[in-house]
């Protein structure tokens, strides 16, 4: 089975070339057959890498030690789903992993895209087999998951204890749709490029697809936030460690190529640099992949490091980035540029929107990258952490965060940004509102923190406001109102859950930094303490045998007002042998929206044990915001126009009856 | 305004834009970002009072003391000078004797180092890259033996 998987993943490598040339040598000469070659090709690589993947997955969940990369990342008395979930927590299984979900893009393209003309899809599927067969190369010739070893050892080395969580089931899977799915907004831009026209369904495919990636990405940040924040036990949700930076720099620009999609496919207007932002953002995919895997930044992420990997994805960088930024630089002229528009108009609020996140990717690139810089200049080490981003990014946010409920309730071309702002009065004496109620009522709320809530309560009722205005709130009959609001196009209802969630999430934000409350201790069994209100018993330490680990499993009981005891919270120091590693598994109270968090430190001589407890005010919104901004992505997706591919493919084959290869 | 006027308009409020953006980059990264320094490199630094750093090196074996409360001080030495380091909180849980460690915060009046965050991120031979690499520097690298 683990030799098929290596054979599978050659002929994948080989196919992914076939997918490259033929197609584009097809689409130069006009050869339909030649383009034609494409689809089934992604097809055909797509279910070999799946089989590759499959092999290796159970050579994993059967504990094949013979395997090197089992050997090293698991163990016979792991349970079963960390045994599987650990084929991609490692450096070879994870790039596997890379590959099949683009090869998974590539063939939605194979299947979906026969509303494409000829030569478009053609060249597509091209640019995407060349990612392709260069990370198969990578994985052949530096990260192979399939090297045997001889004799085959007994016993593996164990699964690095903090990625033992179901989170690692969910997280790196999100992340890659979303990272690998710009991959499609990148071909489908190349494609574009090496044509040098933008066709109108060009404009109707990326937005969907954009769609689709930052719906995973979203989930995958946010996922990956929760994890950090609950495995560590350091209770902080971002660190602006450069890995999350990694995967937060793709999103911020993913974000403004959504917005900019918008412009381009309602007004054709702004393509050239729609086009610009679908290549800047995949590119920051693989710069995100690059530091992540090479090994130039020490993380939890770095499985190993090895400096072949990294100069071979730095050329895999070079490759993509520099080469369609040529292109780019070459065709761009030939585009023509789209519709005008008044600076106040949807429009220009959406390019206001692309001016602030994209000037954002900049200082988050610039944050991450400083460092390695500066290192490779002039050997001092520096680090740039949170104070840094504080003052860079957080300044960019907010006026970004003020305007976001205008954009939606401006008109296209020409706004009133009079009426506009008559309109959002409600909106704005809900957040005044919440301002004065949080400065007056809450003790301790600075000045900042009771504006950050005003922000919140403004993005919020910014994105109801702009429902209820499409639906015709106070001017029409209920009746009729209701009627309207349940017409109203899937995407309006997509706009606002995804601004409302990022309204959630800002929330969330300022209650845990703002109103959040902690205390370090030295606690004896029977001791209490209080926090916020909260009021906790030690109870004692208690020894756990788990499968493949021991834990000293630290027991709190939760009281109530009158004493008795209301529920429990335990927090464990697990130690896993195999490794030598030490965890702690955090204990964790949701209180409405909020937690209780407390995580137990070193045992002192005389039996006392650290305890750090923190009240985090609305913590669970921050990720809460993130579900439902991917419900809003989802609720965009259903919408009736990205699903005319039904006519339009008709109509496409009309016109072009030779050219549908399918 | 003519149409030209109105594109030069925004396209200048545009720089203005970003060029606020990359001044408060800039001045941020002056001011924001912490220098990593090994013990012995300490004595040709010129560290402000109060100044953020990054220290790094290894937990000297036998200085880690426990006093009442969460309060933790240790040694970190590069095997040529040590620092005295105080931190209060909990301590990562791959934090050992004889391990590499950073800490992060400012030197105190006393001499005494004052930690606000100590990281012990590792690779497999559980030591910070930063360190490694000082350490290699210095010539007091010893290849562990990894299992």
């Amino acid at each position: 089975m683990v030799e098929t998987g290596h054979f599978a993943l050659v002929l994948a490598f080989a196919l992914a070339l076939v997918q490259t040339m033929v197609p584009l040598f097809g689409a130069r000469t006009g050869n339909h057959k030649m383009m034609a070659v494409g689809a089934p090709a992604a097809l055909t690589g797509f279910a070999l890498t799946a089989l590759s993947f499959v092999a290796l997955a159970t050579a994993y969940a059967g504990s094949d030690f013979s395997v090197e990369s089992v050997w090293e990342n698991s163990h016979s008395l792991q349970p079963l789903i960390y045994k599987i979930t650990g084929t991609w927590g490692n450096h070879e299984g994870s790039m596997l992993l890379w590959v099949l979900i683009l090869t998974f893009f590539g063939a939605l393209v194979a299947v979906f895209g026969g509303n494409l003309p000829a030569t478009l899809r053609a060249n597509v599927l091209a640019v995407q087999g060349a990612i392709g067969a260069t990370f198969f190369l990578f994985i052949l010739t530096t990260s192979n998951p399939f090297v045997r070893l001889n004799p085959a050892p007994i016993e593996g080395r164990d699964l690095n204890p903090i990625l033992q969580d179901l989170g690692l089931a969910i997280h790196p899977p999100l992340l890659y749709l979303g990272y690998v799915g710009f991959s499609i907004c990148f071909s489908f831009s190349v494609a574009a490029l090496i044509e040098g026209r933008i066709d109108a369904s060009w404009a109707r495919w990326v937005r969907p697809w954009t769609l689709v990636a930052w719906m995973f990405l979203t989930g995958g940040i946010a996922m990956g936030s929760y994890w950090a924040y609950y495995e560590l036990g350091w209770g902080g949700f971002w660190f602006w460690d450069p890995v999350e930076n990694a995967s937060f720099m793709p999103w911020l620009a993913g974000t403004a190529l959504l917005h900019s999609a918008i412009v381009m496919e309602k007004r054709s207007a702004l393509k050239i640099w729609t086009l610009l932002l679908a290549i800047l953002t995949f590119s920051l995919s693989l710069l995100g992949t690059f530091l992540v895997r090479s090994g130039v930044l020490t993380s939890v992420h770095a499985f190993a490091t090895d400096p072949t990997r990294g100069v071979f994805i730095l050329c895999i960088l070079t490759l993509f980035i520099g080469g369609s930024l040529a292109l780019f630089a070459l065709r761009a002229s030939r585009l023509t540029a789209g519709g005008l528009f008044h600076p106040i108009s949807r429009e220009g609020a959406l390019v206001l929107n692309n001016l602030f996140l994209t000037t954002a990717t900049a200082t988050v690139l610039v944050g991450t990258l400083y460092p390695l810089v500066v290192e490779a200049l002039s050997a001092d080490k520096i680090s740039v952490g949170a104070p840094f981003f504080n003052l860079t990014f957080g300044p960019l946010m907010v006026p970004l965060l003020v305007v976001v409920p205008f954009g939606p309730l401006l008109a296209w071309k020409r706004g009133d940004i009079f009426a506009v702002a008559q309109r959002l009065m409600a909106a704005f004496a809900a957040a005044l509102l919440a301002v004065l109620v949080t400065a007056l009522f809450i003790d301790g709320a600075s000045v900042l923190a009771a504006l950050g809530v005003g922000l919140a309560f403004w993005l919020i009722c910014g994105a109801l406001t702009d429902l209820a205005v499409k639906s015709g709130f106070g001017t029409v009959a209920p009746a009729t109102m209701l009627r309207r609001f349940a017409g109203l196009p899937r995407s309006v209802f997509g706009t606002a859950l995804a601004h409302l969630g990022l309204g959630l999430t800002t929330l969330g934000i300022v209650g845990t930094l703002c109103f959040g409350t902690e205390k370090i201790l030295s606690m004896q069994a029977g001791e209490t303490v209080e926090l916020s209100g909260h009021k906790l018993r030690f109870e004692g330490l208690y020894p756990v045998q788990g499968p493949n680990y021991s834990e000293d499993r630290g027991r709190f009981a939760l009281l109530g007002a009158d004493g008795s005891v209301t529920g429990e919270i335990t927090s464990a120091k697990r130690s896993y042998p195999v490794r030598q590693m030490t965890t702690t598994e955090s204990g964790i109270r949701t209180i409405g929206f909020s937690q209780l968090y407390l995580s137990l430190g070193d045992e002192g001589s005389d039996g006392s044990v650290v305890v750090r407890l923190w009240w985090k005010p609305l913590v669970t919104l921050i990720w809460g915001g993130g579900l439902v901004m991917m419900a809003g992505a989802a609720m965009s997706l259903l919408d009736r126009r990205l699903r005319v591919g039904a006519p339009s493919r008709r109509k496409a084959a009309a016109a072009v009856p030779s050219a549908s290869p399918q | 305004m003519t149409r030209k006027q109105k594109r030069v308009s925004v396209i200048a409020a545009g720089l203005a834009f970003l060029g606020v953006a990359t001044g408060l980059t800039f001045y941020a990264l002056g001011q924001k970002a912490s220098y990593f320094y090994m013990p012995a490199d300490l004595a040709t630094a010129s560290l402000q009072p109060g100044q953020r750093i990054r220290l790094g090196g290894l937990v000297e074996k036998g200085t880690v003391e426990r006093s009442q409360g969460a309060t933790v001080a240790f040694s970190v030495t590069d095997n040529q000078k040590d620092v005295k380091v105080t931190y209060t909180g909990i301590l990562p849980d791959l934090f050992r004797e004889g391990q590499g460690v950073i800490t992060e915060g400012s030197f105190g009046p006393d001499g005494v180092f004052v930690a606000d965050s100590v990281l012990a991120k590792h690779d497999e031979t559980y030591m910070p890259k930063e360190v490694a690499d000082g350490l290699k520097a210095k010539g007091v690298w010893q290849e562990s033996k990894s299992d």
